[in-house]
């Protein structure tokens, strides 16, 4: 049997409804509802009247009613532009079943579409190669941490290396990786775009290091008493890290993978602009170039849509963190 | 007959910073098959180094322990061990942490069905049947502790290895645990070793209590046989002579033969994990 129960934040709403609110729910309700709100609508007021200040050779720097116009146009444009896509291939199906009437030998040629890409599609770009990174990342970090953190003889040789790369740039990378994917990856039917290949790595690079070390830390600080628990029963080193070592660790890793995924969203954004590769931060700077007067409001809901989905990211991390962690207490907001 | 487990002249020497520290020398003990030794001293003699040599985690620099004629030379699951702090893997319930040293004992020899039943026969006689299913932060310390205890007889052990397991608990929940103990072993015949510094705990449940004298070169200051008969009952034993005879004899060794001089001991138990900061 399913019993229906309401998630314990919507409690005061529920009371509000019935009309049966204790003091508890008032506080509650304000900290969950009102005091957010009003922080959003102080910030847009005090955005609105810094903006009226602001001139700049673009025009007068947008304020939210501005952004808001915007990021509808944004919409406009991008349902327009899948209209066109629409049109486009129903023309092309109605071209070769005519074609074909005429000449059945014929071979019919089907063409792609090739409109340039909405800020819708720049999301999607963004977001598949950002979980691409990030999964490649893990899939490096995570063994890799495992293997520093149970011998001392590893730590020892990578640790320079590892404090010698963490700290660097992703715009330092960027060149580097660029070149070599383009010398590396030769193709005539290449599977995915070089563009992609050059801020998937890039963004790996960078967020490498918080996944690794804090594997490390997890594994090493494993409790000596659940060592000897391993050794007393005798577990062979693979039964060793998969029944000890991991699960004591998974905390430690999640906090990295949760940082790391952090730091890949902002690498790749800053990779997008300065590599010129699809995603939204080519469509940041594409509207930087292009300098109408809507551009400015155009980059301010960029702006928010990659706040947003940073935070959104965080928040399916979190969720995971909270399904998979049997520590619960090492889950923090 | 010959003995169960024998130490012969183990001997202990640590290096540290300081220069090499020897906690051990020779060490001489012979134990029976179903025997029940407790080892009794005052903290740091190196009573932990004495029983996590004969569990094969540690090894002695001089000596060696032999066990049913074989030299101990690494950790097995016929020396079980409880551990003070319980060591149940936190992620696992009850009835996993034992089922992951069951498997580990016997998958080659039982069924998947007799593994299920083995485990919880064991969880059983600890009286844990009816939390198996829970996590080790669902459950107290007390059983906790009975958790660890199921675990290490499940894996029939030659010896069963106790470092202080009732330690860190409360009175009343320890007089349960000790009743539990010695209804174990009257059932199950096991050898135990078993580490406290509880001097009634030692009298109560031991056939032999060994007393260590202060380190440095720790070593077997007494042995002392506790000729009371079995069952034993802790409310009757109160005024049985033989009983106060030996607890006299083990408070003196400790106290006059062994006085220790020592520095206020200091609460580090009240300041770990007890402020937890909110995030
Ligand atoms: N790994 C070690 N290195 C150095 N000294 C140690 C080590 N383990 C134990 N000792 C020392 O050996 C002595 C005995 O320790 P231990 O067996 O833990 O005492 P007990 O269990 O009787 O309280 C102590 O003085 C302790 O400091
Ligand atoms: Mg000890």
């Amino acid at each position: 049997m399913v019993t229906l129960t309401f998630p314990t934040w919507m409690e005061p709403y529920r009371a509000l409804a019935t009309g049966k609110m204790t003091g508890d729910q008032w506080q509650a309700l304000l900290r969950q509802l009102i005091w957010p709100v009003m922080g959003i609508a102080i910030f847009l007021l005090l955005w609105q009247l810094a903006a009226q200040r602001i001139d700049t050779s673009l025009g007068q720097f947008p304020g939210p009613v501005d952004v808001w116009e915007q990021a509808g146009s944004l919409v406009d444009e991008h349902q327009a532009s899948r209209a066109k896509e629409v049109a486009f291939h129903e023309r092309q199906e109605k071209y070769i079943a005519a074609r074909l009437q005429q000449q059945p030998e014929w071979e019919p040629v089907y063409r792609d579409y090739t409109g340039a890409p909405t800020f819708f599609d720049q999301i999607g770009t963004s977001l598949i190669t950002v979980m691409s990174g990030f999964l490649l990342a893990s899939l490096i970090a995570i063994p890799l941490g495992i293997v520093i953190g149970l011998s001392s003889t590893a730590y020892a040789a990578m640790n320079p290396l590892i404090q010698l790369f963490k700290p660097v740039s992703p715009l330092a990378w960027l060149p580097l990786v660029t070149m070599v994917v383009s010398a590396v990856y030769v193709t005539d039917d290449p599977m995915v775009a070089k563009s992609f290949l050059t801020s998937m790595f890039t963004v790996s690079l960078c967020c490498l290091w918080p996944t690794l070390m804090n594997t490390s830390v997890g594994v090493t600080s494993v409790s000596q008493d659940l060592v000897n628990v391993s050794k007393v029963l005798r577990l062979n080193a693979l039964s060793h890290v998969r029944k000890i070592v991991l699960p004591s660790a998974l905390p430690m890793m999640f906090t990295g993978l949760r940082l790391s995924l952090g730091i890949a969203w902002m690498v790749l954004i800053a990779a997008e602009m300065l590599a010129q590769n699809p995603g939204l931060g080519k469509f940041v700077w594409d509207e930087f170039q292009n300098g109408s007067s809507q551009s400015l409001g155009r980059i301010m809901v960029a702006v928010i849509v990659i706040g947003l989905i940073g935070f959104l990211l965080d928040r399916l991390m979190l969720m995971l963190q909270r399904a998979l962690v049997w520590d619960k207490s090492s889950v923090q907001r | 007959m010959k003995a169960l487990l024998e130490l012969s002249n183990v001997g202990m020497k640590f290096d540290t910073p300081k220069g090499t520290f020897e906690a051990l020398k020779d060490v001489n003990l012979k134990i029976d098959a179903g025997e029940f030794v407790s080892l009794i001293g005052h903290s740091g003699c190196g009573k932990s180094t004495v029983l996590n040599i004969v569990a094969g985690l540690l090894q002695a620099t001089d000596g060696g322990v032999i066990l049913d004629k074989q030299e101990v030379t690494e950790p097995g699951p016929e020396r079980a061990v409880v551990f003070q702090n319980h060591s149940l893997l936190p992620w696992l319930t009850s009835f996993e942490n034992v089922e992951l040293a069951v498997k580990q004992v016997f998958k080659k020899t039982k069924s998947k069905a007799e593994i299920r039943d083995w485990v919880e026969h064991n969880l059983e006689l600890v009286h844990m049947a009816h939390a198996m299913h829970k996590k080790p932060d669902e459950i107290s310390g007390g059983m906790k502790q009975r958790v660890g205890i199921a675990r290490a007889l499940a894996m029939q052990p030659q010896v069963l290895l106790m470092d202080e397991p009732f330690g860190a608990l409360d009175a009343l929940t320890r007089a349960h645990l000790q009743d539990s103990l010695m209804e174990i072993h009257a059932q199950l015949g096991t050898t135990v070793i078993m580490i406290t510094h509880d001097v009634d705990e030692a009298v109560l449940l031991s056939d032999r209590i060994v007393m260590m004298t202060n380190g440095p070169s720790a070593t077997i200051g007494e042995i002392l046989d506790v000729n009371v008969p079995r069952p034993r009952d802790r409310l009757a034993l109160a005024d049985d002579p033989t009983f106060v005879r030996c607890r006299q004899q083990v408070l003196q060794f400790l106290y006059e033969k062994q006085r220790k001089v020592e520095p206020l001991p200091k609460r580090t138990d009240a300041a770990t994990g007890a402020v937890r900061k909110r995030a």
